[in-house]
């Protein structure tokens, strides 16, 4: 192949990412013709086999939809059945979810930054080449990834699939004293989560820009996770944050966010009113900076992300692991408060009556808004499931911020790029966005494209 | 050079969540000490590049001491794939319920695939699948079967140093009842009369949900011989629905064979019609 001109570049199977998926570049005469993003795992039908189940069901079977965000499927599952039931469930309840939810959080991030996007950072294949010169860092990062998977074993019974998440709240609630080890246990990953910050910020970050539109939740006065209301930042905003964010109720969700498939993917490609769109961390920072915890907000200054509160945003997806970083901390200190200030429910449940209705919820997974709609019968039975990932969400995003880098990397001065050089700038733009690929739930074998 | 020396490893993945190849990476504490004993030379989710600088792709070319395979079998490429697999590794181990027994997936072997890709794809044409998604031993002799969903982390290590002593791994096939009594919980069904299919399920989790005031949902799988008939009974008589009973059972491990028994459960193309909602 020559260094010049036309040439079509595979990979077959991208590394350090979750689940299948490959990649496709086309470029004719300098300019990239296509770059996309091969989703190839096996359709699984979630979705289709859903209908038919009980109200019940939707927390444990979605949860298999990802083995490495499973509570955000559990999180988003509960909220939506409970919003068709007509009923919320809050005070030490919503609590204890957001606590779960923290340990997913905490668990998840680490992993990605320290185990699957850090090594980009030194040129190494793994962290554990990674670790024989960053030993302490990567150990850094799996006792953080720890406190994370603790919590969800000690509330969620299992760090995988958890068992203790019920429609209503939890089969159980755990007594104060059961949660004191895990304070101390955060309180250590504390002060590791802003080392890590500190570690992160000092990367060598190349220039990027995704200037596309940024969709998360948002509830004023919090950084949203599992509550508020999706929100969309304009593209191209950036330095009048606040003001140029939108409203887009849960409900008129599916009229804005429309799949589509692609023959390329398994996965249904998303776009918002027409447009590609980035969920995930730069999209929840860019809304929700201003509300993170204080020693967070604290660490995102000093880290150089600029200060949320007065509408800065990060739009570097290089930069991405900083932000990770700074949400583990504010993962850590809120899971923290929860945990200090914790008063057990009186039932750990609320009944959940099934009623003749539809429901629908969204929350933030690690790597971005997750949409669930379910509708039943009068008994409870699903007829209909509905199921927008953040993965599908974000590949048409992902495939642009591709074609930009490697466009500008053609145009760029210096030596022509070489295909192996490419693929490494490829990789590394995809696993910026942390994708993960079993979440793009419904699935397929891959087309292959002949370029 | 010592890295010669350490026995290989290779982790593979078909139709599944990830999450019991993640069990790997949750295993923080011994992560990197396994690494000095054994050579991760094939793993997708953690390394971009084989030991052996491979490029990677989704099938080495080995040979490889240890292959661990998660997930199931859902498409004709997988059927390829696992062949090659097995013929590249000495030592074959299946971990978890997709890859033992087909996993939730194989909810499609009750169902009518064609409308289930029609539901889901707005051009089914491109989705080329199996009508059923089976496990790895439909296709290719196995050396050990690791249940759950997902895989419990001491097992998982107890099945690598085993591998690396050269001795079976010791997993014991008792129900999850043997081991409430040794976690000393008290029976949730005869305390309270809540469902729980313990008495048929494969033990491995430490009998989680019992703690937790939940009934067993049997996410390990069916024990070797489940006496289902009077299990069958037993969840009715503590207020199982009928059809919450065939729920139960076609959940994470459908397609096992021992579930059969079970009224209704083997029968194919019996459920629900799929979703009927406007094409995408
Ligand atoms: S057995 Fe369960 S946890 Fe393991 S890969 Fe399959 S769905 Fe995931
Ligand atoms: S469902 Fe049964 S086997 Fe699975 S974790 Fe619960 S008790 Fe264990």
């Amino acid at each position: 192949m020559s260094h010049r001109g036309s040439r079509v570049l595979r990979l077959d199977a991208l590394a350090r990412v979750e689940g299948e998926a490959g990649l496709h570049l086309t470029v004719h005469d300098g300019t990239v013709a296509e770059a996309r993003l091969r989703i190839y795992e096996p359709p699984r039908f979630f979705e289709a086999f859903l209908v038919g189940r009980g109200h019940g069901e939707p927390p444990d079977i979605t949860s298999r939809i990802c083995g490495i965000c499973p509570v955000a499927y559990q999180m988003t599952a509960c909220q939506a059945v409970e919003r068709a039931c007509g009923v919320t469930v809050g005070g030490p309840l919503a609590e204890l979810r957001r606590l779960l939810y923290y340990g997913e959080w905490i668990e998840s991030q680490s992993l990605h930054i320290h185990l699957l996007h850090a090594p980009d950072f030194f040129g190494h294949p793994s962290a554990v080449e990674l670790a024989r010169d960053q030993r302490g860092a990567v150990e850094r990062g799996l006792r953080i990834k720890q406190a994370g998977n603790a919590i969800m074993e000690q509330l969620g019974g299992r760090a995988i699939h958890p068992i203790n998440v019920r429609i209503g709240g939890f089969y159980r609630a755990p007594a104060p004293a059961e949660l004191v080890p895990l304070a101390e246990r955060l309180r250590r990953a504390h002060d590791d989560a802003l080392e890590t910050v500190r570690w992160v910020s000092g990367f060598d970050f190349p220039d990027a820009a995704y200037d596309g539109p940024l969709l998360a939740m948002r509830d004023p006065g919090r950084y949203a996770i599992d509550s508020g209301t999706p929100a969309v930042m304009a593209a191209g905003a950036g330095s009048n944050g606040a003001t140029s964010v939108g409203a887009l109720p849960v409900e008129e969700f599916e009229h804005h966010v429309v799949e589509r498939q692609v023959p390329h993917s398994t996965a249904l490609v998303s776009e918002l009113d027409g447009h590609h769109y980035l969920t995930g961390s730069l999209a929840r920072y860019a809304i929700s900076g201003q509300w993170l915890h204080p020693s967070a907000l604290e660490a995102a200054r000093e880290a150089g992300l600029g200060d949320p509160a007065t509408g800065a945003v990060c739009r570097n997806p290089f930069r991405s692991i900083i932000v990770r970083a700074v949400e583990v901390a504010h993962a850590v200190a809120e899971a923290l408060r929860i945990i200090d200030a914790y008063e057990p429910p009186s039932r750990p449940y609320v009944e959940v009556p099934p009623r003749s209705a539809t429901g629908c919820a969204a929350t933030e997974a690690p790597r971005g808004l997750l949409y669930h709609r379910y509708a039943m019968d009068a008994d409870g039975t699903l007829t209909l499931a509905r199921i927008v990932p953040p993965t599908a969400q974000n590949q048409a995003a992902i495939e642009d911020d591709l074609r930009r880098q490697v466009q500008s990397r053609l145009d760029g001065p210096g030596e022509p790029a070489d295909d192996e050089e490419l693929t490494a700038l490829c990789e590394r733009a995809v696993r910026n966005h942390d994708p993960c690929i079993s979440c793009s739930a419904h699935f397929l074998d891959l087309t292959v494209e002949r370029g | 050079m010592d890295s010669d020396v350490r026995p290989s490893l290779a982790v593979w993945t078909f139709a599944s969540c990830d999450g019991c190849q993640l069990t790997l990476l949750d295993c923080e504490d011994e992560l990197l000490p396994l690494t000095g004993r054994l050579r991760i030379a094939h793993f997708l989710e953690m390394s971009t590049a084989e030991d052996s600088q491979e490029p990677a792709t989704l099938a080495g070319t080995g040979p490889y001491d240890l292959s661990l395979v998660e997930g199931s079998v859902t498409t004709a490429e997988d059927v390829q794939r696992i062949h090659h697999i097995r013929r590249i590794s000495r030592r074959l181990v299946t971990i978890g319920a997709c890859a033992t027994a087909g996993g939730v997936q194989a909810l499609r072997n009750f169902a009518d695939v064609e409308a289930f890709r029609a539901a889901v794809y707005a051009s089914p044409e491109y989705i080329a699948t199996l009508d059923t998604s089976t496990p790895i031993s439909t296709h290719v002799p196995v050396d050990f079967e690791l249940r759950g969903c997902p895989i419990d982390r001491g097992q998982l290590l107890e099945v690598i140093t085993a591998f690396l002593a050269g001795r079976r791994p010791n997993i014991s096939g008792h129900s999850v009842c043997f081991e409430c009594k040794r976690r000393g919980t008290t029976c949730i069904t005869v305390a309270h009369g809540t469902p729980c299919l313990g008495p048929v399920t494969h033990a491995g989790c430490g009998a989680l949900c019992p703690a937790y005031g939940r009934g067993c949902y049997g996410c390990f799988g069916p024990v070797a011989q489940p006496n289902l008939e009077s299990m069958v009974s037993q969840l009715r008589h503590d207020g199982m629905s009928e059809r919450d009973v065939l729920r139960v059972f076609r959940t994470f491990n459908a397609a096992s064979p021992e579930y059969a028994p079970v009224p209704g459960l083997a029968a194919q193309g019996s459920t629900e019609p799929p979703a009927e909602e406007e094409p995408r």
